[in-house]
């Protein structure tokens, strides 16, 4: 890992659903208590700067907390969802939105691919469904950049992570 | 308010709870139904939900499926609303808790005033030459049943053309399928029907039934226990899913071998091997070799349309090497010899023909019929759907096949069956056909015959071969009735039939009606539609591929004043009974009685449990002579697993049914032994060779995973139309380099039927000269190319044409928003 990806916050999850993983850092409060929100309580997480990752090389982390592995990737070029001085900056969920089997990013198609039933995500294209037997498309975090410090942050997930009710438990 | 769908209402424990098997895929998954009160939810806790699941922590995979697909809010005709939420079973034999993304999306399709079923048709709709205006179920029936009656008296039952399902899931069901064949067949006595999706009033398996197999003779269990599985043109991951997934894949991978120890004591057992026939690498495919790896799976990749040959190769061979049953072909067939002298292939002579390597041929020979290290005989399951029933020629391949079925006893063995994988559900129960030849409706109606035409849950403009040709003509002869009709300003309801029948008696036109839940395609052409209800809305039954009947509940409110097909043909039937009354004629108004149904559960108990029973009408029924033991009540109380027909009995108030046809050795014959039938070779069609001469590419065709045959929902629903906004063309990246097209591209694909388009689409395992374009969608139909050919029971060959391609543009937003990732898992 580079510059401020720490492997504490980016443990390289295994097995099923990210269940006992480590605690994550730099979770904070989303937003000042004099300003409403009208999504759920999301907490914003710091990833350090955009710069630092590696182009086509995923990063594993947990949001919105430490049962909910999720990998980001930095596609290398303009992709749907894209965010950071490329807009090529992408994160979602890994659960696979069917039956939450990990998917695991294959490097030379950009795709998230999930062993149980074979369905497949496209990570360039907002985490659309190639293939597969999903109702959804991969929950999607949504990431913020700020060009002033080069900073990315997750704020908010769009799309139900599977095996919840909310995606705040 | 956050439009992100990242948080769903549980149902509470006190949940209306109710059984529905898919609509969608002939597999017809279970699903229970939750409904409450749209204020309320349930709690986190397992004990206070419905689902019984522990949501106060992540849920491990493999729990559940519930996506915000499976949830919505819908409005009852009391004007209550209720959350629904539809998922999976997982005590159904059939589907075990998994869910596929068509029938996932059940809760998404089910009538709201604000999604996807914003675009229902609510209340009967007239064209009044101008435009369409809602109007009652009094004013349009009148209208109906006005022109109907006088088509009936001066010209007779011939005017009266029908385009009907046959089927079961949505849009079908034994209701309706009794209920629309009451009236076309023994009311109006109309042999002009063609069925949904083919040209004629025909089945798709004249020969497997001639020879006394009937198509759905085993029991998705059998595919746990087969030695080897052949599938035939068939994508069984994307068109039969959760068959494959729960019942294919665990056998492949091994993990039935103990089931088998105990079912066959004394057999050699193991993992069995799967032989896939078609010519292109399919999605299934790759995933099977993933699942299993690649020696575990061989791809018979044949030259299109050569499946004849291919069966008639490996026949000789296996009855050369004496892979074969000679004691049950002795006792339990005739016409062997006749057989493997009509059908005689050589090992070479089918090589040449399917472009197979002969160690191919010998390999699968050898997979399916080589008797085990135990001596006993393979137990080969043959699943076979459009790759052969579409193919060349529909009758001959499946003869092909079944002789060399028979001849390895394949059948009526626990673990074989040569059976098809299906499309829909099935559900038919009518009275026989009034007519002793197949009539190519289609092109009856190209020659201008007829004057009414009544399209009725199906669209063959998106689904007829011909295509184009076909919506020409009945364009056309719309427009007649559209122009007579614009000039008969002030019209009383007589006034107006006057003016259509004389329309079309006189000018060519056709009074086009379309009854169906969606205002589709064949609105265009319309002059009236009526709103049909579908499996929720009503009760309705259905069996699956394995001949399991269940009862899909009714669990809301049909929207406006949408009915079941069976109720809407019951008001047609009742309203020219009306007209026959007044005017003292008691004899046609006795043809239009016996519709005095309140409910579905009416038609059912008129039609499947009548069939056979003393001082009943002749009925088939796919229910048998056994079908009134079925009651809604036992149905009921069976829930998603049913019974498989035909029922054996009652026992203990439980509908006891048969898993497998023809253990007994006992065939659907006169004479109850199974027919060989001859099936030699006779090379690709005139039509079809024409085509293939003249054009480049051949056009392969089917369906994708993600759409449901035409699209009727799926169209509506952002999740598949972002994904697929026009008819996918799968193409090898050579020839689209030469022709320079590249993915995104807009094609067109043309020949002397029609031209049609679609959106490229490439990928490696796509054959040179071959592609593969998406069917029945409804942008971009692909049954513009197909030729006219039809075999001899009028069952055409969707599969085989051949078409040139050209670049027409790009649409830049789809290469921004569509992946074009490979649909192929490795």
């Amino acid at each position: 890992m580079e510059g401020k990806f720490s492997r504490r916050d980016f443990l390289k999850l295994s097995g099923a659903a990210g269940a006992g993983v480590a605690s994550i850092g730099l979770v904070a409060p989303a937003h000042a208590a004099e300003v409403g929100r009208a999504t759920l309580p999301y907490p914003v997480k710091d990833f350090g700067k955009a710069r630092a990752l590696r182009v086509n090389t995923p990063v594993s982390f947990t949001y919105p907390d430490a049962a909910s592995p999720c990998v980001m990737v930095k596609m290398g070029r303009p992709v749907t969802g894209g965010v950071g001085p490329d807009r090529d900056i992408v994160a979602y969920s890994v659960l696979c939105t069917h039956m939450g089997c990990q998917v695991s990013y294959e490097v030379s198609t950009k795709t998230f691919k999930c062993p149980c039933h074979y369905s497949t995500f496209d990570g360039e294209m907002g985490g659309q469904m190639v293939t597969g037997q999903a109702t959804e498309n991969l929950p999607r975090i949504v990431l913020e950049h700020n060009p002033k410090d080069d900073s990315i942050k997750a704020v908010a997930v769009d799309g139900l992570i599977y095996g919840r009710q909310s995606n705040i438990l | 308010m956050s439009t992100r769908s990242d948080r769903i209402a549980l149902p509470p424990v006190n949940a209306q709870r109710t059984n529905l098997a898919c609509h969608f895929c002939i597999v017809g998954c279970g699903y229970h139904v939750y409904k409450w009160p749209e204020n309320q939810e349930g709690g986190r806790a397992p004990q206070q939900n419905a689902l019984g699941l522990d949501f106060r922590q992540q849920l491990a995979p493999l729990q559940v499926t519930m996506t915000p697909a499976m949830t919505n809010v819908i409005t009852d005709g009391n004007g209550r609303r209720y959350n629904i939420m539809i998922v999976p079973d997982k005590q159904c034999v059939v589907n075990q808790g998994l869910s596929s993304t068509r029938g996932g999306q059940m809760a998404t399709y089910m009538y709201t005033p604000t999604g996807v079923g914003q675009n229902r048709l609510k209340e009967p709709r007239i064209f009044t030459g101008d435009q369409w205006l809602d109007t009652t179920w009094d004013q349009a029936l009148a209208i109906y049943a006005g022109v109907t009656k006088r088509i009936l008296d001066q010209d007779g039952p011939s005017g009266l053309m029908f385009n009907c399902f046959d089927h079961g899931g949505a849009g079908g069901g034994f209701e309706n399928t009794w209920g629309t064949g009451k009236l076309m067949f023994t009311a109006l006595q109309t042999p002009m029907v063609r069925i949904h999706n083919r040209p004629a009033y025909n089945s798709e398996c004249h020969a497997t039934r001639d020879m006394g197999v009937g198509e759905l003779n085993n029991a998705y269990e059998d595919a746990e226990v087969a030695d080897c599985i052949m599938g035939i043109g068939a994508n069984q991951y994307e068109t039969q899913t959760n068959y494959f997934l729960a019942h294919w894949l665990p056998n492949l991978q091994g993990a039935t071998v103990d089931k088998k120890k105990k079912w066959f004591p004394g057999e050699t057992v193991a993992a069995a091997r799967v032989i896939f026939v078609d010519p292109r690498r399919t999605p299934t495919i790759a995933v099977a070799e993933h699942a299993v790896g690649k020696d575990n799976v061989l791809h018979l990749d044949i030259q299109p349309g050569t499946d004849i040959s291919l069966f008639n190769g490996l026949f000789t061979y296996v009855v050369e090497q004496g892979w074969i049953d000679k004691d049950f072909i002795k006792k339990h067939t005739t016409g062997f010899d006749e057989a493997v002298k009509a059908n005689k292939t050589s090992l070479a002579e089918c090589s040449r023909i399917t472009g197979l390597s002969l160690d191919k041929l010998k390999q699968a020979a050898e997979w399916a019929y080589k008797p085990k290290a135990s001596g006993h005989l393979k137990r080969t399951l043959h699943g076979y759907e459009k790759g052969i029933i579409w193919g060349n020629d529909n009758y001959l391949i499946q003869s092909a096949l079944l002789d060399l079925v028979l001849a390895t006893h394949n059948v009526g063995r626990r673990g074989t069956g040569a059976v098809r994988m299906g499309g829909h559900q099935e559900g038919y129960t009518r009275p026989p056909y009034p007519g002793d030849k197949k009539i190519y409706i289609d092109q009856e109606i190209i020659q201008g015959k007829g004057k009414m035409l009544t399209v009725w849950g199906c669209n063959a403009f998106q689904t007829t071969l011909n295509a184009e040709a076909y919506r020409e003509v009945i364009h056309r002869r719309s427009n007649i009735v559209k122009e007579a009709m614009a000039k008969a300003r002030g019209a009383t309801t007589e006034q107006l039939v006057d003016v259509i029948y004389e329309a079309v008696s006189k000018k060519g036109g056709l009074y086009v009606t379309l009854i169906d839940l969606y205002p589709t395609m064949v609105m265009d052409a319309a002059h009236m539609a009526l709103p049909a209800a579908h499996p929720g809305e009503i009760n309705l039954t259905s069996m699956n591929g394995e001949r399991r009947l269940r009862l899909s509940e009714r669990f809301m409110d049909p929207p406006g004043s949408a009915k079941s097909d069976c109720l809407i043909a019951a008001d047609i039937a009742n309203a020219i009974k009306r007209l026959y009354e007044v005017e003292g004629n008691k004899k046609m108004a006795g043809r239009f009685t016996g519709f005095e149904w309140k409910t579905e559960e009416d038609a059912f108990n008129d039609g499947f449990r009548r069939a056979g029973q003393k001082g009943a009408p002749p009925i088939d029924s796919q229910g048998g002579d056994t079908g009134y033991l079925a009651t809604y009540a036992l149905l009921r109380q069976a829930g998603n697993n049913g019974v498989q027909l035909p029922i054996k009995e009652v026992k203990g108030g439980k509908l006891i049914g048969t898993e497998m046809l023809y253990t007994d050795n006992k065939f659907s014959t006169g004479d109850g032994k199974a027919k060989f039938l001859p099936a030699p070779w006779p090379g690709l069609p005139k039509p079809v060779q024409a085509q293939k001469d003249k054009h480049r590419f051949w056009i392969n065709n089917g369906r994708v995973n993600e759409v449901w045959q035409t699209g009727y929902h799926n169209k509506f629903d952002h999740f598949v139309r972002d994904r697929y906004p026009m008819s996918i063309i799968e193409m090898n990246p050579d020839d689209a380099a030469s022709l320079g097209i590249q993915s995104g591209d807009i094609v067109e694909v043309h020949n002397d039927y029609g031209s049609t388009y679609a959106m490229a689409y490439l990928e490696r395992d796509i054959k040179p000269t071959h592609t593969f374009m998406q069917f029945g969608w409804y942008n971009g139909i692909v049954g513009d190319v197909v030729t006219e050919w039809t075999d001899r029971n009028v069952i055409p060959y969707y599969k085989g044409t051949w078409a040139s391609i050209r670049k027409i543009g790009g649409a830049k937003d789809w290469q921004q928003t569509v992946s074009f990732k490979r649909r192929r898992y490795v």
